[in-house]
């Protein structure tokens, strides 16, 4: 979008108006409900809104980013003010008035209570609260979001709606056209008070330092946040001179912030007796200045306290100018910024807050609010009469749409995050995991599984959402639920990246992340693919062996076995010890015995690691069946301990591959401990062989035979001849492991060059097409 | 449109100025102060006569090649004084009488607050509110 010049006021009123839709501070405001509240609050027609967030490009990103958020209020103004919607028409038309955002009541309370109902819930909307009367209490400026406003019953808000903030104040000045009604549809209650900042008293020194806090929240000139109502203002009653009477109460009825309550109310009138004995009568200023300056409120916001409440601005205070006075030192005392206008609930007029008579009459006028809030614009240029002509429009005040400013002060906006914060758990759960940005057809299709999962909340597919499908509400909502769920979709994204990439190849770290950046609503990950076999030499080799036929003739005895065979080693730092795993023939291996803890000890000629190696390999054959054979021969090979009973076990074992690799394994590794199960029925079956095996000089055979394997094996001090044989069993066996490996890796070989030939060819034929495609 | 707006005490002090915001605001100020004189010149005219007669209105104080002065003045000899866009040829006399009158009855305003002492600088947001209308929206 071109460049966005913006004026000062528009400056301050667009970011307030940003800031307030921001509520999750993320700075890009999906269109959630406060946005789609604003653009309702503008009165154009929904496709005018439509077009104008399509121009702005929200649309194309799925959010209001600032500046989108921007140009859409410029394109609102624009709108307004009747100029065409063009992109260049945001710069282009001089002197725009700022965007009005109105919430005429009888427009929308019907149209939009229901579906007000359900925003402001879902949006958190929260009541106003009013803080009970004397004491303090606290008034929480809200936002309710829904402008839809429902004849309340209650007086206040059928005030007559003075031109409180009139819009007529010339456009450029942010027109206050705010109408707060929070009104809930649902009755809003008071028992809605915002969540995180619950009605409460504070003291004055809370006060003192909430008002400042309040000065942001009130920005008598900045201009009025959306119309999305505001609504709980939590006012902290400021007990001057009166002990706090901490009631804590919520606004009844209405959710109007400024409406006091009839505690409050009550108070008031106390103190104006105080005062002035007669209610009818009037409180000079000075004795007013004197009383409000107890409050210790700084001389310059009594000073604006004052030209909001003296309504005739006759310099005396009238019973409700004072209680409209009073009340507004308690909420700028519990932190909230002194309107531009007095709110309506606070006129003068208000003469009795349960006067539903009243509120009758006020309700009719109050109801075209409207229209007289769009009339005023036209006659912005007589707002500086706005002053002279109060005393005469009290009477026609109700005429009037009272516009209560709100400012979008941040700190109102702090506030209502921290209670709205509802929102999306999910963007509060997604941490910052780092995304692996390995490209993968797994990880999209993944990603994309996940992200349909999560269609309510999932803004990759904010752009899916069919207006035709939805009004332009839902399509508003939907649109904000993108931008809502975009943030959640980061984190989505993110855990899509992760939970894909368990996918790649062994990377089991980011599948922890993954899960843990998961957030809870995701749904069940779709079942990764299946794992790519990773090139294991372990697992291929052991593939391999499957694929290799182990010559049965041989003196496999689990020869063929496969360093595969090796890894379920254990631990190789023990000493060779009792357990020997034996490529032991599966056919000479028959009965299960536990010899090899016998045995084990008793071979402290085994031989070392690489004998190990060698029988296990040889053990991982299962297609041993010839190990008996070797026993003799292998047996006597036993030099230490250890390597003997292992090789012994690994012998005995032919006739479970896992079992002789685990053995093997086993066999390498285990000392004088036993191994674990799979090795022990490989010893049982040894001991049976050990037992059969003749006990001979194995320790001279078992060195010449193993000479010629071993390299450096230590002398077996064999004094079982079996151990000798299993020696040479498993020699012969690691042996025929060898061949086939060998093989294996020739053949290997051949397939790598075989691919690398293709590959050269396809970039030949690439490099022959390259030149086509530069053409 | 009014580029500046001045109030002026009855000691001739300012009591609140403000301009449109410009590159040289100083020379709003200086154009104020130099019309000063001529205020006091106006009244001292009239003043033989009963204050009473006395115009609040003062018109035109002084043109020069870009702005024109007006001024106003109140009985109690608090000045208003404001410098217009020459540019702008709609800018009638009627309008500019009504322009002071508005201001006149903000000051009022400002006045009855307890809680503004007189003398004061004037930091009425209403007031304010109402002079940024002037200026911005008359032109």
């Amino acid at each position: 979008m071109e460049g966005l010049t913006l004026s000062d006021a528009e400056q301050k009123y667009y970011s307030d108006l940003f800031s307030y839709c921001d509520i999750e501070s993320t700075k890009k405001v999906a269109a959630n409900g406060r946005v789609l509240e604003l653009f309702r609050a503008a009165q154009l027609p929904n496709d005018v809104v439509l077009q104008i967030m399509e121009l702005c490009g929200a649309t194309r990103l799925g959010y209001f980013g600032r500046s989108q958020f921007y140009i859409a209020l410029k394109l609102v103004a624009v709108a307004q003010s009747g100029f065409p919607l063009r992109v260049e028409s945001i710069n282009t038309v001089k002197d725009l008035p700022l965007p009005r955002f109105i919430a005429s009541k009888n427009e929308q309370e019907s149209r939009h209570a229901a579906s007000y109902s359900s925003d402001s819930e879902n949006q958190g909307s929260y009541s106003g609260v009013i803080p009970p009367p004397p004491g303090r209490g606290q008034v929480k400026k809200g936002s309710v979001s829904h402008d839809a406003v429902q004849p309340r019953t209650s007086a206040d808000q059928q005030e007559p709606a003075s031109p409180v903030v009139s819009p007529q104040q010339s456009p450029p000045a942010s027109p206050h056209t705010w109408r707060k009604h929070s009104r809930h549809p649902s009755g809003g209650n008071s028992e809605r008070p915002l969540a995180g900042p619950g009605p409460f008293w504070s003291p004055f020194g809370e006060a003192q330092s909430g008002s400042s806090a309040g000065d942001a929240v009130w920005s008598g000139h900045s201009p009025p946040p959306p119309q999305e109502n505001w609504d709980q203002t939590t006012v902290r009653t400021v007990a001057s001179a009166t002990t706090a009477n901490e009631i804590r109460r919520q606004s009844s009825s209405y959710d109007d912030p400024w409406k006091i309550t009839d505690e409050q109310r009550q108070y008031y009138v106390n103190q104006f007796k105080t005062i002035q004995p007669d209610l009818n009568g009037f409180i000079p200023g000075s004795a007013a200045k004197e009383f409000f300056t107890k409050s210790k409120l700084p001389i310059l916001e009594l000073s604006h306290i004052w030209e909001l409440s003296d309504f005739d601005k006759d310099g005396a205070l009238t019973l409700d100018e004072f209680c409209a006075a009073f009340h507004l030192v308690v909420a700028r005392k519990n932190g909230y910024d002194l309107p531009e206008k007095l709110p309506e609930s606070l006129m003068p007029k208000l003469i009795d807050l349960e006067d539903s008579a009243d509120v009758g009459d006020q309700t009719g006028e109050v109801g075209y609010s409207g229209s007289p809030a769009e009339a005023p614009p036209s006659k912005s240029p007589s707002m500086p009469s706005l002053n002279q002509t109060w005393p005469e429009m009290n009477q026609s005040s109700e005429q009037w749409e009272t516009f209560s400013e709100r400012s979008s002060s941040s700190q109102t906006l702090t506030q209502f995050d921290s209670n709205i914060a509802p929102a999306d758990p999910d963007t509060a759960i997604v941490h910052p995991v780092p995304i692996r940005m390995t490209p993968s057809k797994i990880h999209m299709q993944e990603m994309e599984l996940k992200r349909t999962g999560n269609d309510h909340t999932n803004p990759t597919s904010p752009l899916l959402v069919k207006p035709s499908d939805l009004s332009e509400e839902n399509k508003i909502n939907s649109s904000v639920k993108f931008a809502s769920g975009n943030t959640v979709a980061d984190g989505y994204s993110s855990s899509d990246s992760f939970t894909s990439d368990p996918e790649q190849i062994g990377n089991n770290v980011t599948r922890q992340r993954s899960h843990s950046g998961t957030s809870p609503d995701n749904p069940a990950p779709p079942p990764p693919p299946p794992r790519p076999q990773p090139s294991h030499s372990r697992s291929s080799s052991l593939d391999m062996n499957r694929t290799f036929a182990v010559t049965t003739g041989q003196q496999q005895a689990g020869v063929v076995a496969h360093p595969p065979a090796v890894p379920p080693r254990p631990q190789p730092s023990q000493a060779p010890g009792p357990v020997v795993h034996r490529p032991v023939d599966a056919d000479s291996l028959i009965t299960h015995t536990s010899t090899s803890p016998q045995q084990i000890p008793e071979q402290p000629n085994f031989a070392d690691f690489s004998q190990f190696e060698v029988f296990a390999a040889s053990n991982v054959n299962e297609e041993q069946e010839d190990e008996a054979e070797k026993h003799p021969e292998v047996l006597p090979v036993e030099k230490a301990s250890d390597p003997a009973s292992s090789l012994r076990v690994a012998k005995t074992d032919s006739k479970s591959e896992e079992k002789t690799a685990a053995s093997a394994p086993a066999n390498v590794s285990k000392g004088t401990t036993p191994l674990a199960p799979p090795p022990k029925p490989v010893r049982r079956r040894l001991k049976s062989e050990d037992e059969l095996r003749p006990e001979v000089d194995e320790h001279t055979q078992k060195t010449g035979v193993l000479a010629g394997v071993l390299t450096s094996q230590p002398p077996l001090p064999r004094s079982v001849g079996k151990d000798k044989k299993a020696i040479q069993a498993s020699i012969r066996r690691n042996k025929e492991a060898n061949t086939v490996l060998a093989r294996l890796n020739s053949e290997l070989q051949q397939q790598l060059k075989d691919v690398l030939e293709e590959r050269i060819s396809l970039e030949v034929q690439l490099e022959q097409l390259r030149p086509f495609s530069h053409l | 449109m009014a580029v500046c707006v001045a109030v002026i005490a009855k000691e001739n002090y300012p009591l609140y100025i403000r301009s449109v915001p410009t590159e040289n605001e100083l020379k709003f100020h200086y154009m104020v102060h130099t019309s000063l004189d001529v205020v006091d010149e106006k009244i001292s005219a009239m003043g033989k006569a009963l204050v009473d007669q006395r115009e609040l209105y003062l018109g035109l104080l002084y043109p020069t090649e870009d702005y024109k002065v007006y001024g106003y003045v109140t009985n109690s000899k608090v000045k208003f004084v404001m410098v217009v866009d020459s540019s702008n040829p709609a800018l009638r006399d009627n309008e500019i009488r009504s322009m002071f009158r508005k201001l006149h009855n903000s000051y009022t305003d400002v006045m009855c607050n307890p809680f503004y002492n007189p003398g004061d600088r004037i930091q009425s947001r209403a007031f304010d509110s109402m002079v940024t209308s002037m200026m911005i929206q008359v032109c």
